[in-house]
């Protein structure tokens, strides 16, 4: 527990140390700002609640998480600490959770920054303040998803690039899996059961469920259970690579 | 204290470490020596843990490193090849990192943080990030954190590599002074270096030990009676024959 705490610590204060943080936040609120006022018309919509903010958050955090998890791993093996962390005695599922945990911290900071949105809504109007906690919930659990993706490819190469690249493409599978692009590709040839599989990993279908207010069970442990298939995946990968 | 067993170690088709043992107890300083390329870092690094044996295994103060690895590890001060750490970071957080992952809390940190600075002569550096340091200081941040925790096996990878005259000075004083109660294993090709720190001298080529002496008795065995004509005898075969 010593070692994930100071592991957390450490990864968690590494986005500060550099300006990593502060342009990440700055880039984050802006376009969370542009995308709901100015794309998504929020106030021509006349409605007092945050559906259209929340509707912009899969697609922004298709970008900017990647950008957020890229460097968790790939930058250790770029500059050789990786062999420093990995002799410590540390077991590799806590090292692999604390980064982790220390990235989606990071994560939660950006998105509770986004605060102000919520007053201006409550400032015009009466929303259901119960169903933006469920989707200010979801998009956390979400933001999650995305990073425990971003987290498991950037520690199966050394460039920083490369696991962004990946990462994106990976992260906008798992967003659009409902979407007619990707179940057209499978519909021609695999079997019903195998299409239904496809779609039900989609992000924006469950994302959509959970910000409709509608706080099914199966939404929530879809999230939680694909990041832990993420992390188990990124904890293998790290023990592959000692075997050279 | 630490004891290697059969280790072996291939890339694709080529062996790197093939069947290397070894052991070294307490109070000795080793200085593992071998051309480029025979096996020295990759020996260091399945010993520590970061790699994984093909066969064979290692055990640190009786702790094997593939089945007890953190009991191994805990009981391991270990220096990279390059010494890697955290540029950004001072050598105050560093340190203090370190020392919360292996479990040093409050006073216990602090003291262990102290001596280390003051055996590496960090004084100065403590509130500067470690990119900007010299070779020299980044090279005593990799030794300050491999001895924080007063461990009793060091593996130091070309410890004095890129050091200038008075550094290596002080860091072959370090390793003296601490010699006594530990077991210390150097890879190193600077013959001078095993002269003047190592009690004993290993040479490998291509992943086998081909001497193993005490630096005196080995540089006896060669004709001129020095330890590089030796080194050159024993390592040189193909680059002669080519």
């Amino acid at each position: 527990m010593n070692a994930l705490r100071a592991i957390f610590r450490r990864e968690f204060a590494a986005y500060f140390a550099t300006p990593i943080a502060f342009v990440f936040l700055v880039i984050f609120l802006f376009s969370m700002g542009i995308f709901t006022f100015y794309v998504g018309h929020f106030y021509d919509s006349g409605v007092a609640d945050l559906s259209l903010f929340f509707n912009y958050h899969p697609w922004l955090y298709l970008f900017l998480i990647p950008a957020l998890a890229m460097r968790l791993w790939a930058e250790e093996k770029r500059s050789g600490s990786i062999e420093l962390l990995l002799t410590l005695p540390v077991p590799v599922w806590a090292t692999v959770l604390g980064k982790f945990l220390a990235a989606w911290a990071f994560a939660g900071l950006a998105l509770a920054l986004t605060f102000p949105v919520w007053i201006t809504v409550n400032y015009l109007g009466h929303p259901d303040n119960g169903v933006i906690l469920a989707s200010y919930v979801g998009s956390f659990l979400m933001a999650g998803a995305y990073l425990s993706i971003g987290a498991a490819i950037s520690s199966a190469t050394s460039n920083q690039v490369i696991a962004f690249v990946v990462s994106v493409v990976v992260c906008f599978l798992f967003t659009v899996a409902g979407a007619p692009v990707v179940v057209d590709a499978f519909q021609g040839w695999a079997p019903v059961a195998v299409v239904d599989a496809v779609v039900s990993f989609s992000f924006l279908t469950h994302f959509a469920a959970i910000t409709a207010g509608v706080i099914d069970l199966r939404d929530l442990v879809f999230f939680t259970s694909l990041i832990a298939l993420f992390l188990f995946a990124n904890v293998l990968i790290v023990d592959s690579s000692k075997g050279g | 204290m630490l004891e290697i067993e059969n280790l072996t170690k291939r890339f694709g088709g080529v062996t790197a470490v093939a069947g290397l043992s070894l052991a070294v107890s307490q109070g000795e300083v080793l200085g593992f020596l071998g051309p480029n390329g025979a096996g020295k870092t990759t020996t260091m690094k399945m010993v520590t843990g970061f790699l994984t044996p093909d066969s064979g295994t290692a055990r640190i103060c009786g702790h094997d490193i593939g089945r007890d690895t953190l009991a191994a590890q805990a009981s391991l001060g270990y220096l990279p090849e390059g010494a890697p750490a955290y540029g950004e970071m001072t050598p105050r957080e560093f340190l203090a990192f370190i020392a919360g992952v292996r479990g040093l809390f409050g006073d216990t940190a602090r003291t262990a943080r102290d001596m280390a600075v003051a055996r590496t002569g960090l004084e100065s550096v403590m509130d500067r990030p470690i990119e900007t340091l010299s070779k020299g200081f980044r090279r005593r941040v990799g030794l300050a954190q491999a001895i924080l925790h007063d461990p009793e096996v060091l593996i130091l990878d070309e410890p004095t590599d890129g050091l200038d005259p008075n550094q290596k000075h002080a860091v072959r004083r370090l390793i003296r002074d601490i010699a006594a109660k530990k077991t210390i294993v150097i890879s190193t090709h600077v013959l001078e270096e095993v002269e003047a720190v190592c009690s004993r001298a290993v040479i490998i080529n291509k992943g086998m030990v081909v001497a193993d002496g005490t630096p005196a008795s080995l540089a006896a065995r060669a004709p001129g009676g020095k330890l590089e004509d030796l080194f050159r005898q024993l390592t040189a075969h193909e680059e002669a024959a080519a």
